[in-house]
């Protein structure tokens, strides 16, 4: 018994070294693709220079449960994350961020209302949407209708695969008014309708996971209308010469949210990044890579007016906009997405 | 016991501790933890322990009593962990959806104002009856069978009966099947093709036999990754194989290879050929030589020489390959992922899901061991049926 126990100690001890020993850089994450290339440009390569040591970044495509398991093994591997709406509020209630100290980013008022809350701060406002590709159509969409004829505009359609946007975009396409969407969703018949909708476009449909994926699925013709995100078409259209083009009416959108995992080794300059990324002069380069709108006011008003136009925040693409009810889905998503998978899987 | 015994006994578990440490942790702990996962639901009776005792006398349809709903605020007031809390909340909305923003509402609440509250003044869901039944049942016990059922579509209603989920609510059992179906078609056409190539390699020599055997371990050194990846650009509309056959005037129209079943059935067997071909070539090469010629020598056409000696005595290779190509395959998620369509998912993707996407680890581990169990019996009724051949003369 003895060995098996000094083997045992002996293990332990190796492992508390090795842990030790490895001090980890800091690990920013975020959703990959363009988007994530024009952050490294404006946030994570300055900050390094900043700080005198390397940031690590990496991306991933959401899913609270990653979060929450990293949270739960210990030490996460991972530091500042940004997250959805859905997750912000999700591991705010479950305590697996660390709080933000808001007097370092200058105050809540400097802010966006709704950019701001005890666990995460806002990195950009932006909006899910019809997108296609201006070079191949003629005839452009308008709307989720158009989306769902198949007659007036024959192809494939691309769709993020989840409960959240497919049902509310099918209900759009159904007749249901942009503003009355989660009224309508809220109730089981609401839902049934949606589902019954999207039985219609099934086998027109290729689902996507990961932000960039719409993008090749256009630009290789694989399908003629995407829903994607509307930062990243602009952002396409701008470095390759592309003419595709988004639908704001009938968008939705939301805000994501810088956090800091809760225990992170590298917490504090976790949120000095946060506090950086977040400074009007350093936001309000964003949107000439990529089209999102700003949660920091003073950034927002920085923006140079001919890049204006195109984020999901200026007056114009607001109209018949909706923003995401995100108390809707944290209470629904997982009775929702165990319908959409069974649904998926017939 | 002697003192030199003592130290060969020491000696013997010295050599065997790092196995038997590497089994416990690798293999026993992570399984253990899984099932207990599956069954156990402790944490609503723990933090909830005043309504626990308030509900248990309630009759599950009448409207709820003000002494529940003043146990209810007083557990809420004692929650000092956000995280065991937020354990709390999952549980809960995963039973009956709306708990997610109920809850904290409700909590911050009781935290704020120091006396009794009016719950139903606060959120007219507490005056519903089916709010109070998911805590209800959530506190009555601290295991529960719910993420089993759950796992083959199954359910307990209000007067707890085990009842069927409705169809369009889940497709565990679909997916089950398809995925042991899935699988037994990869290991067919893994014995199909993986048999002819063995004896193939097995009965030539020299660099030959080098070649064949390096065609089937190259990609077996290459990751899973690289090889689904390069099946997706070899598969697509515009990939090789449909330029080719295009280019040929074979087709017209590219054949629809990618997100379907052809595509993830084409791929899994592919990398799973290795795990057929090896076992096969081994037996084959433990094949004394002579053993066709004396059968010719005896007057047996090639065929039924074939048919009657080399592969009853081959056999052994098919059944051992054939069992670890099925049993890889049951859990191959990258594959069907990146290559097949929606309706090509196999159980590990919905597995995947409950962990990284709902955190419901409970629903994961049930799932895991429905998967388990059923590979098991699957196993048994083989050890069955090879050992009553064996007991044959």
């Amino acid at each position: 018994m003895k060995i098996l126990n000094a083997a045992l100690i002996a293990c332990a001890l190796t492992s508390v070294g090795i842990a030790a020993a490895e001090a980890r850089d800091l690990t920013v994450v975020s959703w990959g693709g363009n988007y994530q290339d024009a952050q490294r440009k404006i946030y994570f390569e300055p900050f390094a220079k900043q700080l005198g040591k390397p940031v690590l970044d990496e991306s991933w495509d959401g899913g609270y449960g990653v979060l929450q398991a990293k949270v739960k093994a210990g030490v996460p591997n991972w530091d500042a994350v940004q997250v959805e709406a859905e997750e912000l509020a999700l591991g705010c209630a479950d305590g697996i961020y660390e709080k933000i100290d808001w007097e370092k980013l200058g105050g809540k008022s400097k802010f966006l209302p709704a950019a701001v809350s005890d666990c995460g701060v806002g990195a950009i406002v932006w909006s899910t949407g019809i997108s296609y590709d201006g070079d191949k159509l003629k005839e452009a969409p308008t709307s989720w209708a158009d989306f769902w004829d198949t007659k007036k505009i024959p192809g494939k359609r691309g769709l993020r695969k989840g409960a959240k946007y497919a049902l509310e975009f099918a209900l759009m396409a159904d007749g249901v008014a942009a503003d009355q969407v989660y009224t309508v969703l809220a109730t089981p018949e609401g839902v049934d309708r949606a589902f019954k909708k999207l039985d219609e476009l099934k086998p027109n449909i290729v689902w996507w996971e990961a932000g960039a994926q719409p993008l090749q699925l256009l630009s290789s013709g694989e399908v003629v209308m995407t829903s994607a995100y509307n930062g990243r078409i602009t952002g396409l259209n701008r470095t390759e010469g592309k003419h595709f083009g988004f639908v704001f009416p009938g968008s939705i959108y939301a805000i994501d949210s810088w956090v800091v995992l809760k225990d992170s080794p590298n917490k504090d300059a976790a949120l000095d990044f946060i506090a950086y990324a977040s400074k009007p002069d350093n936001q309000s380069q964003l949107p000439q890579y990529i089209a999102y709108g700003l949660p920091n006011i003073e950034a927002g008003k920085l923006v140079p007016e001919k890049y204006q136009a195109e984020l999901p925040t200026s007056p114009d693409n607001l109209k018949g906009a909706i923003t995401l009810d995100v108390d809707f889905w944290t209470d629904n998503s997982e009775a929702l997405t165990q319908r959409f998978n069974a649904w998926l899987a017939q | 016991m002697n003192r030199s015994e003592l130290n060969k006994r020491l000696v013997s578990l010295m050599l065997v501790g790092p196995l038997f440490l590497f089994l416990v942790l690798f293999f026993a702990v992570p399984l253990v933890s899984m099932m207990k996962s599956a069954v156990s639901d402790p944490v609503a009776a723990e933090v909830l322990p005043a309504t626990a005792r308030a509900v248990s006398g309630w009759d599950r349809s009448s409207p709820p009593s003000d002494e529940m709903k003043a146990a209810l605020v007083a557990d809420l007031r004692q929650i000092g962990e956000d995280q065991l809390f937020g354990d709390l909340v999952r549980r809960l909305n995963s039973a009956k959806s709306g708990f997610r923003t109920l809850m904290p509402k409700t909590r911050a609440a009781a935290l704020e104002a120091g006396g009794n509250i009016d719950l139903v003044a606060l959120d007219r869901r507490w005056a519903d009856p089916s709010y109070w039944q998911a805590v209800t049942v959530a506190t009555s016990s601290t295991i529960t069978d719910r993420n089993l059922l759950a796992a083959v579509d199954l359910q307990r209603d209000a007067s707890n009966t085990i009842v069927a989920l409705p169809p369009d609510a889940s497709a565990n059992k679909a997916i089950m099947i398809r995925t042991f179906v899935m699988s037994l078609t990869v290991t067919l056409a893994c014995v199909l093709i993986g048999l002819p190539f063995a004896m193939i390699t097995a009965s030539v020599d020299g660099w030959k036999r080098q070649l064949l055997l390096g065609a089937v371990l190259l990609p077996l050194w290459t990751s899973l990754l690289v090889r689904t990846a390069a099946w997706f650009i070899l598969l697509q509309d515009r990939g090789p194989i449909n330029s080719m056959l295009t280019y040929l005037g074979i087709i017209s129209a590219p054949l629809p290879l990618i997100f379907n079943r052809t595509g993830v059935i084409i791929a899994m067997t592919h990398v799973l050929l290795p795990f057929m071909v090896l076992p096969i070539f081994s037996v084959l090469i433990g094949i004394p030589k002579n053993l066709m010629p004396a059968a010719a020598s005896l007057g047996a056409h090639p065929v039924r020489a074939f048919l009657s000696v080399l592969l009853p005595l081959s056999l052994r290779g098919v059944v051992s390959g054939a069992l670890l190509v099925f049993m890889s395959a049951l859990g191959y998620y990258i594959t069907p992922a990146l290559i097949g369509g929606a309706k090509d998912q196999m159980i590990s993707s919905v597995i995947a899901y409950y962990a990284t996407g709902a955190a419901n680890w409970g629903m994961a581990g049930a799932l895991g061991l429905v998967l388990l169990a059923a590979t098991m019996i699957l196993y048994a009724i083989y050890l069955r049926l090879s050992s009553d051949r064996e007991a044959r003369p």
